[in-house]
């Protein structure tokens, strides 16, 4: 593990897959986010690490255009985070799906929810086995495992083919084998071509966030690490 | 020519557009059924709670074929109000379960069509409910109409769409509240007051004989008109709320 040390805040580049600049979140007189300035470049993949109530949750949530700033501004693709609704996806600890039907109908769902079905990148047969669940089970959510339920959801992120992935605690509740199963997706997934993107992106890549406090887990997909503690960035360590 | 052939695209264009939005109204209906049908949970409350209500009514009052005209109207719209409130708090808190409200939040789809899909989702199972309902309503109360019965085809589904159209935008205004299941019937029932007054009296005015349905009914369609459009406009904003 890299000594952590504390970084000065960095000019931000709107033109980044992400980035936040002086973004406070109060919730009352609680301060979810306190003036947190971090930029999440196109293509990079980025661990972001701290205790229960650090703010990790509320930062990817923000960045997802869930949540307002009560002051800074959050771009996402250099725009309003709602805007750029297409580009991004969110994987929630919970499932985001509904717990009566089955993995194929949940994503059928989606998949119509997002356009036109031919256009799509891959169809939910094909997102459902990439994560290692048959497409043929009818088996309601409901009744599926923890692990199982943790890859229905990845399959719906991965249907809409985002170029911005926010993960926030995709490994709870998982065993060992079932997560290290899930990181090696998720390196796979950095690497899928970018529907209709421009050279320059497809050079880039697809960026990745991901909130855990299970730091061993996300080992290989931390490029950068960003420590959070009360609300604020503590440090922002590169490999 | 070259302005028909534009406005012929910017039709196609437009066409095409309502044609997605129908779509996806249609995929969250289709949706809403299909959880409907699995676990039964908000027209199995609705009809229970419904005949409850007309039984203890019937019983209560012990009505003559005359009085029943006159109150028959009033229990109706009552107990499909209060039922309703099952159906309609319980179709959001499905959303909310596993927080697939999140889902919808980041979805490209319009959030009207959520909106239009769950209310007309909660129209047919309120409906279904009337249908269970009427027989039993007629046997209990001793009904015959005796101004034209083909109008309660004409008002039963205004009265229902006033109900469920409302009901489902403060259903999920109330989403985030503490004590949502309190606090729907506290906005709901104010704000409905003039279509509850329509329907009553329209329903009453067709089984009594005894006066015009049609200023009721207008009341109704203008009320709906009015309350759709507002709900559709706004649902965006409700959705999209932190």
């Amino acid at each position: 593990m890299q000594p952590v040390e504390r970084q000065p805040a960095k000019p931000i580049n709107a033109a980044g897959a992400a980035s936040l600049s002086e973004v406070s979140k109060l919730y009352g007189s609680f301060a979810a986010l306190r003036k947190v300035t971090v930029e999440f470049a196109v293509g990079s993949s980025t661990v972001v690490l701290g205790d229960n109530g650090a703010g990790k949750s509320t930062l990817l949530r923000m960045i997802a255009g869930l949540i307002s700033p009560t002051r800074g501004t959050v771009h996402v693709f250099g725009g309003e985070p709602r805007a750029q609704r297409r580009r991004i996806a969110y994987m929630s600890h919970e499932a985001m799906l509904y717990d009566e039907m089955s993995a194929m109908e949940n994503l059928r769902y989606f998949a119509r929810l997002q356009g036109d079905a031919e256009k799509a990148a891959r169809t939910p047969e094909q997102s459902l086995l990439a994560v290692g669940l048959d497409p043929a089970l009818t088996r309601p959510v409901g009744q599926y495992s923890q692990g199982m339920r943790q890859r229905a959801s990845l399959a719906r992120v991965l249907l809409t083919d985002p170029e911005l992935l926010l993960l926030d605690e995709p490994f709870s509740n998982l065993d060992v084998n079932s997560a290290n199963h899930m990181v090696e997706l998720l390196m796979e997934f950095r690497g899928w071509p970018v529907t209709g993107a421009s050279s320059e992106q497809l050079a880039c890549g697809r960026t990745i966030v991901l909130t855990t406090h299970q730091a061993h887990l996300a080992e290989p997909l931390a490029e950068t690490t960003l420590t959070m503690k009360t609300g604020a960035i503590l440090s922002e360590v590169k490999r | 020519m070259k302005t028909l052939v534009k406005a012929k695209n910017e039709a196609g264009y437009e066409s095409q557009g309502l044609k997605s939005y129908f779509s996806h109204v249609l995929c969250h209906l289709q949706k809403d059924l299909r959880l409907e049908w699995r676990s039964r949970d908000s027209v199995v409350g609705m009809l229970f709670f419904a005949l409850l209500v007309v039984i203890i009514f019937s019983l209560a009052f012990d009505p003559t074929a005359a009085v029943s005209r006159q109150i028959a109207g009033g229990i109706l719209w009552v107990a499909l109000l209060f039922a309703s409130f099952t159906a309609l708090n319980q179709s959001w808190t499905r959303e909310q379960r596993n927080r697939v409200l999140d889902a919808h939040r980041m979805s490209p789809a319009p959030a009207s069509a959520l909106f239009l899909g769950k209310a007309l989702a909660n129209l047919l199972f309120v409906v279904l409910i009337e249908v269970v309902l009427a027989p039993l309503f007629i046997v209990f109360y001793n009904l015959h109409a005796l101004g034209q019965g083909w109008m309660l085809a004409v008002v039963m589904p205004l009265g229902t769409w006033a109900l469920v159209c409302n009901g489902t935008f403060f259903a999920a205004l109330s989403l985030r509240t503490r004590n949502r299941e309190l606090l729907l019937p506290l906005i709901l029932v104010p704000i409905s007051l003039p279509a509850l007054l329509g329907m009553m009296q329209a329903t009453t005015a067709i089984l009594t004989g005894e006066s015009d349905p049609g200023i009721w009914i207008r009341l109704l369609v203008a009320y709906n008109i009015a309350f759709t459009t507002v709900c559709l406009l706004l649902f965006e904003t409700v959705l999209s709320a932190d």
